[in-house]
């Protein structure tokens, strides 16, 4: 039963699958790795991007991934308006954010997830295109050509988003904004608007990783739910609100996932991400490189 | 003295309560009020038992269902195991819950804020994985539960399932007024507001959270562990759905979590609101409704109704001027 082809092919796919789950995590490692905000409907804006390209995808036939980077914009706007919202009513007055904040968003989430059911149902959708459905032979083991495309997709999503935050002046002002915000409003930099510029970017970047969702594997508006955990912990394992450390930590989460379904089967797949989680928060909660 | 009135009132309240509750039993023929009502009880033991720790300590537990989830299953354990009596199963469920409210709180308490919430989903889904793998009570296919005889004075097992839970929600109003009132309420106040200085103060910090998630859990647990009974039938994913958490989550903020009153009228009014809009429309709209309620209270109305009915509220809970 058990052979090194067969572990060399989980941890192959465990690969490809890590990286689809760095670009599903950036944006986390955005808006709540570096601003601070208890996204915990991050998961929920992700499978919604997933039911725009569904619905363009169906209606118009346009190809998912640039269904994808249409509805971006949309999402940018969207990211301003939560923002918006958020900061009006729990971070300017401080008092008791946390608490309030975070039924805030998880009440988002459910809001969500009801309107996607009302919508479009509770049964799997998927979208088509001609790159789903086929694979590539390598001897023994087979790799789907979707997996492929999500991947070199993801990989270059979050490199391209790296690169943003470290080169360019906006990038930089983000991770400024993160280490001391008080030092920029000294500077005359209004902290407020470079925050909901940043939660903007990590909102728009799931119209894209929405798209590798639903490339991936069909999706349920229920779907959010499992992606808590592997969102939160691929960005608590990273180190908050560092990029490099996402691509390194859902790797290594792609990874333990893979053996795990090709080993035990495909019922304890879903606690992987949840105890790995744990583990991280028990023994190392500053994750591999922490700020 | 007043605080001593105070007692009588509420006592005399609660006896009223479940004579009123054991009499109905006795009188209405129909078993829909029961059917109906049993939920809306099972909500207000739930919201009362979340805000011991989500309300007084200001941890917000996702994990309601976890704990939820265990008494279920204790129960069902018990029950295929030993055939043991209602009775039994509820204090089991209540122990077991406790012993994991000590484990989660040991594992997880330290953990401030968003941490804390996230990783009591985690324990949520990790426990829901192993009774899925759990071949005893089912697996992931669930398990059907033949009710035993029911036994008198009830005529029907639903009525008395009811009483059961007006029960569970007395003692559980009951033990959350008692800690409101007491130094362990005070202290999970004081930590709530500041941590930091509540530990340099002498509070107990640690120990006040853990004795707060033992005895919440312990409660959850034992709301949970009738419903077994209440469907003759369990299985995890429902079990362990996460609409339990966002319902005790949302009564007992959209209540107002500065007294015990709070998450009990947040329930009743949700509650009713669910069982109205399950019947009428749908159960996707109720949910809809419950979500939206929760937004827009913790946006509008921070203190929840109480906080809207009795502004002075605001004063004494926020503890600022």
């Amino acid at each position: 039963m058990f052979s090194m082809d067969l572990l060399l092919g989980a941890v192959v796919l465990g690969v490809l699958l890590g990286c689809f789950y760095a670009a599903v995590s950036v944006g986390l490692s955005v808006s709540f790795g570096l601003l601070d905000v208890p996204h915990v409907a991050h998961p929920a804006f992700l499978v919604l991007a997933s039911y725009g390209v569904y619905q363009l995808n169906e209606s118009y036939d346009i190809d998912p991934l640039l269904a994808g980077l249409a509805i971006t914009p949309l999402f940018f706007l969207f990211g301003l308006l939560a923002y918006r919202v958020y900061y009006e009513t729990f971070e300017r007055r401080g008092s008791d954010a946390g608490v309030r904040g975070i039924a805030f968003f998880f009440g988002i989430a459910f809001i969500i997830e009801v309107l996607i059911i009302l919508q479009f149902g509770v049964d799997q959708r998927s979208v088509s295109a001609t790159y789903i459905g086929k694979s590539w032979r390598f001897g023994e083991f087979r790799i789907p050509i979707r997996q492929l495309v999500a991947f070199a997709v993801a990989l270059a999503l979050t490199v391209l988003l790296a690169v943003y935050l470290s080169k360019t002046f906006m990038g930089r002002a983000i991770r400024a904004v993160a280490q001391d915000e008080e030092a920029l409003r000294l500077m005359g930099a209004n902290p407020v608007r470079i925050k909901q510029f940043a939660f903007g970017i990590a909102t728009a970047v799931l119209g894209i990783a929405g798209a590798l969702l639903i490339i991936v594997a069909p999706v349920e508006p229920t779907l959010d739910r499992a992606y808590i955990g592997r969102t939160f912990c691929v960005v608590v394992m990273a180190g908050l609100g560092s990029i490099s450390g996402t691509l390194i930590a859902a790797i290594i989460l792609g990874v333990a996932e893979s053996i795990v379904l090709t080993l035990f089967g495909a019922s304890w797949a879903p606690a992987i991400s949840f105890a790995m989680l744990l583990g991280v928060l028990a023994v190392r909660p500053q994750g591999l490189l922490g700020r | 003295m007043t605080k001593h009135r105070n007692s009588i009132v509420f006592w005399a309240g609660a006896a009223v309560f479940l004579i009123a509750v054991l009499s109905m039993t006795q009188i209405v023929r129909n078993e829909y009020p029961f059917f109906a009502g049993y939920v809306i009880l099972q909500f207000i033991a739930l919201a009362v038992a979340w805000s011991i720790l989500g309300g007084y300590a200001g941890y917000v537990n996702f994990g309601t269902n976890a704990f939820f989830g265990v008494g279920v299953y204790t129960a069902v354990a018990l029950f295929k195991a030993t055939g043991a009596p209602l009775v039994v199963q509820i204090a089991a469920a209540a122990v077991v819950g406790m012993t994991l409210g000590f484990g989660v709180g040991l594992l997880t308490l330290r953990m401030r804020g968003i941490f804390f919430s996230i990783a009591t989903i985690a324990l949520a889904i990790i426990i829901e994985t192993f009774v899925m793998n759990w071949r005893f009570v089912g697996g992931a296919a669930g398990i059907q539960i033949q009710r035993p005889p029911v036994m008198a004075p009830f005529d029907s097992y639903v009525k008395m399932l009811f009483f059961v839970q007006a029960l569970l929600v007395v003692i559980a109003v009951s033990i959350a007024r008692y800690i409101q009132n007491s130094r362990i309420g005070r202290g999970l106040q004081a930590l709530r507001d500041d941590e930091l200085a509540a530990e340099c103060t002498g509070v107990p910090t640690l120990k006040l959270k853990l004795v707060a998630c033992m005895i919440s859990g312990a409660l959850i647990s034992a709301a949970g562990a009738p419903a077994a009974m209440y469907l003759q039938y369990a299985d995890p994913s429902s079990a362990f759905n996460l609409s339990y958490s966002v319902s005790a989550l949302a009564m007992a903020l959209i209540g107002g979590t500065a007294h015990w009153i709070g998450p009990v009228l947040g329930a009743i009014l949700l509650g009713s609101t669910q069982q109205l809009l399950a019947v009428t429309i749908s159960s996707e709209v109720n949910v809809l409704v419950l979500g939206i309620m929760l937004v827009l209270f913790v946006v509008g109305a921070p203190k929840g109704i109480i906080g809207l009915l009795r502004p002075r509220y605001r004063l004494r809970a926020g503890g600022k001027p």
